[in-house]
């Protein structure tokens, strides 16, 4: 390899240091960019950045290669402050092939950094991303970004093609790891914690587990040494509390949640789905804890689904299933009879784009109201929903929580973007985690009514099968109060309708305040829901270090809302609701608190930019 | 693999004190209407309850939406009444979440095979330990009278004044398709056949599918008089037994026997002996013959009742124990902390 000869340049060049940085990594799906993507941020996690990323694949396996449908990218913001987004726009973009170049380019921040394979500049990857010419020899290009031309599937079949014994195809599909390498150089990682992972990852074939860490290798070495670079970056470790940490994406914390709520609920847990992007890793992840007594199952169904975890419930074991929109929509009858036989029940919608099939990879906020309201008669839920990746696991168990206690059904409303996204989780201590007892009733203690009820919660008991002399026979007809016979009674029906609807209304007493981020009172209060949490929190953050009267709350449980809500909405001039919905939040808050709140919608499958959030609020400020 | 040998309920649901039907009447009025056939087959379960030696509290009766559906409330044991067509899929979670458990699940032929045609199939080829009873009356009953997926050809209901122009399903057919390890079918009238037939599905450890002719008395009263009335029902109908030689007739004359691939009902005598008929045999591995016996229809054959098939097979609720405690003895019982602490982690001081 040329690299050594050249290596004492090296130290003439200039190091500079920067806050935050924002990669892009695209290809085409078969370039293995989510790879890529992934280890730059372990290794930025690792050596103690803060981190966020926005992985957006198609939902086509494998479009047709070099095709503009075919391009998969992932964004990571990484920084030595405290961040809570991948970044509004990139600073750097790697782009593997032309349709990539076309796909991102318009994102990409004027004076950024472009580094572009030019060995897949070819004419017919120019034609399948529809460029007439080459947009490389384009004089406008060079002047409005530093491009770096490098041909990097010549460079990485140099580097390896004397080195590893396997064939020009696989040698080709190591180019990721060379343009990883290459910005690690750029970017000043260490390669030691991918060298680790490739050779773990390729344990049996110990060639492959040679060429990509050579590919690796090369890359670095290439961008040491070649001056094409005439300086290279350093972002410090970020001040993060003390703790011990992990890369964790919402799905993985979800499914931890699961877990968790089991074990300290001491019941089993049961999780029926059905696959469908993006809630399948939850499935695949529970799949892996029999160790834990989880039991899983792929129903056949979404319907199936449901109704195996009531029936799992039904049996005292913690059921669960989880779905994104379209499942949900199937799941809403038998969600109605977990209401009637007040049964705890979990349902999990890692929301997506819709309506329909939608857009099965993006993100999206628009199941609020079909989890508010999505099913014939008077049939209230509970509804949680987490704010970052990190806090799914807090709130998976919370949503158990609820469940069991108030014995209900609880949806719990994530979204692509939690579910695939990645932050620094600081590993909860177990004695950290909150208690929480579940008691089945075992003892007759006179006769058995199935619905009598807990004075506090109105909650009835949850009476498992197995028990001697708790028989009783539940079902989806209206019941008697108390003793849950089939009862037709008007009155009756009144009262349960209600009851139902208290039990609900109840859980307010058991979840915490709202807290508010700034000043509890001012010109405008931001109210968010969900994975909108970071860029609101950082776009008020930043009005606010201009002075401005801005705050936010941000609700993670949405029905029943926090106490405080309507207190703290009442102290504020104006009351923005940015959702990745056309206003559902918003139509709810005005329709409980007779406030005119304004709507913030954005449907593009896509999370909220901090400089939207903040030109909107800008723009409310001053009306 | 260790698999269970025990009927449904697993060891620890046998009684030390023997229980009476009355102990598996519950308190609620029956709301049938006087004459259906559903009060014939819930008073046969009621009393063979006592013969399987199972306890109450272990016992779930699951059903979806119908008249028959209605048959938990009418039972002293644990009861889940759900929504048209998905009792397979609740009795499903019943059952993976608590093996012990003998789950029975009473439907409709709408119920099973129209809305819930999908679960039905699912829950049969799953294995589960469960018993399946399929009530069919060839109609809709509890919304009062339109055609069912069993009703024949032509037949003229509310919904279908012209007559049906779509073809029935056989239930055996998709049960044997789905292959199921334990098929039968019985009628309502046939009190001590339908508590043979149900204490043997009980007894059978994986899914028992039981298809139950029962009249509507009603919308679609008499619907199988044409065969099970008591004048005809020796000639007309067959009762299959394991090991025997099929042979129907008052005079126990005839018989049926295999030609050129197909079944045919043949007159005994005459050159034809039982040896030339076909033997039962509800054990064969393979589910052709119970196929072929299942289609035989009056007015071509005797309609057939009996066990067609009744083989073992791993549950699917055991396979999923035995994953876990396979996986506990390899990783060991989970432990919380250590999958919190999984992955890769780095310290900040
Ligand atoms: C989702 C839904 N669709 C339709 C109905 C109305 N419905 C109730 S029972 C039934 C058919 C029942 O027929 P079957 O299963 O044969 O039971 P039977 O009353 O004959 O015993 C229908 C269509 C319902 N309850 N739920
Ligand atoms: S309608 Fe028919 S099936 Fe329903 S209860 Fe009456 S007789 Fe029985
Ligand atoms: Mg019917």
């Amino acid at each position: 390899m040329e690299s050594t000869t050249i290596l004492n340049n090296v130290e003439d060049r200039h190091i500079e240091e920067l806050d935050t940085v924002t990669i892009r990594f695209a290809g085409d799906s078969g370039d293995g960019m989510q790879l890529t993507g992934t280890q730059f941020t372990n290794t930025s996690a690792v050596i103690g950045n803060d981190i966020s990323t926005l992985p957006d694949f198609p939902a086509e396996i494998r479009a047709p290669a070099g095709s503009l449908p075919g391009v998969s990218g992932f964004q990571l913001n990484f920084s030595s402050q405290d961040i809570r987004t991948p970044g509004d726009q990139p600073n750097v973009l790697v782009a593997m092939n032309p349709a990539a170049l076309k796909v991102n380019l318009a994102d990409l921040e004027s004076g950024g950094i472009l580094i572009v394979n030019t060995d897949a500049f070819n004419e017919a990857n120019l034609k399948k991303a529809g460029y007439q010419s080459n947009p490389l020899d384009d004089g406008n290009l060079l002047q409005s970004y530093r491009v770096f031309k490098i041909p990097i599937s010549t460079a990485n079949r140099a580097a390896l093609r004397e080195e590893v014994n396997i064939p020009m195809k696989e040698i080709d599909r190591c180019k990721n790891f060379w343009a990883l390498g290459l910005m690690y150089w750029l970017y000043d990682r260490p390669m030691a914690p991918t060298l680790t992972w490739i050779e773990s990852r390729f344990k049996k074939t110990p060639e492959v587990a040679k060429a990509n860490a050579t590919a690796l290798r090369a890359g670095f070495a290439y961008a040491e040494a070649a001056e094409i670079f005439t300086t290279h970056y350093r972002v410090k470790r970020a001040v993060i509390a003390p703790g011990k940490y992990r890369k964790i994406t919402g799905n993985e914390a979800t499914a931890l949640g699961c877990v968790a709520a089991s074990q300290l609920a001491g019941r089993p847990l049961l999780y029926a789905s059905y696959p469908i992007t993006p809630a399948s890793d939850i499935l695949h992840e529970l799949s892996s804890r029999r160790n834990f007594g989880v039991k899983t199952i792929q129903a056949e169904d979404e319907i199936a689904a449901v109704c195996a975890a009531i029936g799992a419930s039904f049996a005292g074991n913690l059921g669960v299933t989880g779905t994104s929109g379209p499942g949900l929509a199937l799941k809403a009858e038998a969600i109605g009879l977990a209401v009637m036989t007040e049964l705890p029940l979990v349902v999990i919608d890692v929301q997506r784009g819709g309506p329909s099939t939608g857009l099965p990879t993006k993100t999206e906020q628009a199941d609020l109201l079909q989890a508010m309201f999505g099913r014939n008669g008077e049939c209230p839920v509970a509804i949680v929903a987490p704010a970052t990746p990190g806090d799914c696991f807090h709130m998976a168990i919370e949503a158990f929580r609820i469940a069991t206690r108030h014995m209900l059904p609880v949806i719990y409303l994530s979204d692509g973007y939690l579910a695939n996204g990645a932050e620094p989780w600081r590993l909860p201590e177990i004695s950290e985690l909150p208690e929480f007892k579940v008691t089945l009733r075992t003892e007759a203690k006179g006769v058995f009514h199935p619905y009598e009820r807990d004075p506090d919660t109105l909650a009835r008991p949850w009476a498992v099968p197995g028990a001697i002399d708790l028989e009783h026979r539940i079902g989806g007809i209206e019941k008697q109060d108390i003793t849950g016979n089939v009862s037709y009674e008007p009155e009756n029906h009144m009262h349960m309708v209600l009851t139902r609807a208290e039990k609900v209304a109840l859980i307010a007493e058991d979840i915490p305040d709202l807290e508010v981020f700034g000043e509890s009172s001012g010109r405008v209060l931001v109210v968010g829901w969900g994975s909108t949490f970071g860029s609101i929190t950082s776009a008020v953050e930043l009005m606010r270090e201009r002075g401005m009267a801005v705050s936010s709350v941000h609700l993670r449980y949405l029905n029943p809302f926090p106490k405080n809500l309507g207190d703290i909405i009442g102290r504020f001039d104006r009351v923005l609701v940015p959702e990745l919905n056309l206003g559902q939040l918003a139509m709810l808050l005005r329709a409980r608190f007779l406030v005119p709140a304004v709507s913030y919608p954005k449907v593009k499958g896509k999370p909220f930019k901090i400089s939207e959030l903040i030109a909107k609020i800008e723009e409310i400020y001053e009306d | 693999m260790s698999i269970h040998v025990t009927g449904n309920g697993g060891n620890g649901a046998e009684a030390p004190v023997k229980l009476t039907k009355k102990d598996f009447t519950s308190d609620q009025e029956v709301r049938w209407c006087p004459g259906c056939g559903d009060y014939a087959i819930l008073a046969q379960v009621q009393k063979v309850m006592p013969e399987l030696g199972l306890k109450r509290e272990n016992i779930v009766f699951v059903s979806g939406i119908g008249c028959s559906s209605r048959f938990p409330y009418y039972m002293n044991t644990y009861g889940f009444h759900s929504i048209h067509g998905r009792a397979p899929a609740v009795a499903t979670g019943i059952k993976a979440a608590n093996p012990e458990l003998s789950v029975w699940v009473i439907t409709g032929d709408g119920d099973a095979l129209s809305i819930g045609g999908n679960h039905l199939i699912h829950a049969i080829r799953r294995n589960l330990d469960i018993n399946i009873i399929l009530f069919n009356n060839r109609i809709y009953g509890l919304t009062k009278g339109q055609y069912s997926p069993t009703s024949e050809f032509g037949k003229k209901t509310k919904s279908t004044p012209f007559g049906v122009i779509d073809y029935p399903l056989n239930p055996l057919s998709i049960a044997l398709a789905a292959e199921a390890t334990f098929v039968a079918r019985s009628v309502d009238t046939h009190v001590a056949h339908l508590q043979m037939v149900v204490e043997r599905a009980m007894r059978h450890k994986g899914v028992s599918f039981v298809e139950v002719y029962q009249n509507c008395n009603i919308f679609n009263d008499g619907a199988f008089d044409m065969f099970t009335g008591r004048g005809v029902k020796d000639d007309r109908m067959i009762q299959i037994e394991h090991g025997k030689p099929l042979v129907f007739g008052k005079g126990h004359d005839r018989g049926i026997r295999i030609k050129d691939m197909h079944l045919e009902a043949v007159q005994l005598g005459s050159g034809l002996s039982e040896s030339d008929l076909i033997v039962h045999n509800e054990k064969s591995p393979d589910s052709y013959l119970a196929y072929m016996l299942a289609r035989m229809e009056y007015p071509d054959y005797p309609v057939p009742i009996g066990v067609f098939r009744d083989v073992e097979k791993p549950t699917y609720e055991n396979l999923l124990e035995e994953q876990i405690k396979s996986a506990i003895e390899k990783m060991g019982a989970g432990s919380l902390e250590k999958l919190i602490n999984s992955g890769d982690t780095w310290v900040i001081k």
